[in-house]
């Protein structure tokens, strides 16, 4: 046969038609493959506990008439004791879940030049604001930090790359990134085992004791505040927090940028 | 096709050095480990799922269990009427409570480094 242009094409037509529905096949018996592995486990299922606390939005109110500086200091130990929050010596590389601050930073639109004695000196307790508009999640590129239906501002810490977005991103500065391997120079005092560390390169920030809502407890930051924290539904009209927040002012942070936080301050 | 010895001798020496690792390794090759059970793991007879699920998809199982517990809310693994908190440092490690022995030791034998353990915690082993 002689061999021109023609039959060369003809030919090397018909061979990557062959070659791509090879690929073609491969493709199909691999898919029945994942198929098939994802039917095994189809008789398993998962749900939630069954003593899990749950709410249309959750949601907290700080009564800061009760509180005072040992207060502060009992819930950010309680708090980090839980979630094994490193304590770096060096400030730059400091962790932070809750914290105490003062009203002029806590407040910066509501300091007026004659404020209060009260509140000139008092400290806030400041956290997550798990705000109902978070502007960190839109500014995560992975959906590690995302929302739950229930409102609560949650980390996947599985998924954070470490960008550092979410701290730019967010308003109150409730972030804090691990420069540092929390593990190192025992950073950590106690290790709860109950609860992971992070790792050196993720972002971290409150929960709001998501994984103790799951078994039934109470935020460990309001069982450690002698009752100047009260965690609750603020979808539900008959709640506490929704109650006090009927019968006192309360104002919450920086609310003028719309990002509509969870977290109210009976002042 | 006078160079007809020296391409043969070429031939010799390419094949020998190319298959030196077969016959360099041949006989070596360490046996795959075998993994050491806990008394409390042998005691329980079967792990969540039977072991050759546990031995080929473990991490599919795991990877499962991190999605539906952060991202779903969703913390319980029920199967075949029993239910387990999906839980890798609160509920593996509970009985399979030899990391070492364990996990490590195929890890290594097969070559791969899973990050579980940068973050979760797991028991303290005596030395």
């Amino acid at each position: 046969m002689e061999k021109n242009r023609r039959s060369f094409l003809k030919f090397a037509g018909i061979s990557v038609l062959g070659l791509g529905s090879l690929s073609l096949l491969d493709g199909l018996t691999s898919d029945g493959v994942i198929a098939s592995s994802g039917q095994t486990s189809a008789e398993a299922t998962f749900k939630t506990t069954a003593n899990a606390l749950t709410a249309q939005r959750w949601g907290m109110v700080i009564d800061t008439r009760k509180i005072d500086g040992g207060i502060c200091k009992d819930m950010e130990e309680a708090c980090h004791t839980a979630h094994n929050v490193p304590d770096h010596e060096e400030k730059r590389h400091e962790i932070k879940w809750i914290w105490e601050t003062e009203y002029k930073h806590a407040f910066p639109e509501k300091t007026d030049e004659f404020l209060t004695e009260r509140l000139k000196d008092l400290p806030i307790p400041v956290l997550c604001n798990h705000c109902q508009n978070p502007p960190c999640v839109q500014a995560c590129p992975t959906q590690a930090t995302f929302q739950r239906p229930d409102g609560i501002v949650m980390m996947d810490f599985h998924r954070c790359i470490g960008c550092r977005f979410c701290m730019a991103a967010c308003p109150f500065g409730s972030r804090s990134f691990n420069f540092r391997d929390p593990r190192a120079d025992n950073a950590i005092k106690h290790e709860n085992p109950d609860f992971p560390t992070r790792m050196k390169g993720v972002v971290e920030k409150c929960n709001f004791c998501a994984e103790r809502l799951a078994v039934g407890k109470q935020p460990a930051c309001v069982e450690a505040s002698q009752g100047a924290l009260i965690f609750g539904d603020l979808g539900d009209p008959e709640s506490e927090v929704r109650q006090l927040l009927k019968e006192n002012y309360a104002i919450r942070r920086k609310q003028n940028l719309g990002t509509n936080p969870s977290v109210y301050y009976l002042v | 096709m006078n160079d007809k010895p020296k391409i043969i001798i070429g031939l010799i020496i390419f094949f020998a050095v190319f298959t030196f690792p077969f016959w360099y390794n041949h006989g070596a090759a360490s046996s795959a480990p075998e993994v050491k059970l806990t008394e409390k793991a042998k005691a329980a007879k079967q792990c969540v799922r039977d072991t050759e699920f546990m031995r080929k998809e473990h991490m599919q199982l795991l990877n499962d269990w991190r999605n539906r517990t952060v991202r779903d809310a969703q913390r319980i693994y029920e199967i075949d009427g029993k239910e387990y908190m999906a839980s890798l440092s609160n509920t593996c490690m509970d009985c399979h409570s030899n990391k070492a022995e364990f996990c490590d030791k195929c890890h290594e034998y097969a070559s791969v480094n899973p990050y579980c353990w940068d973050c979760h915690t797991y028991p303290k082993e005596k030395k």
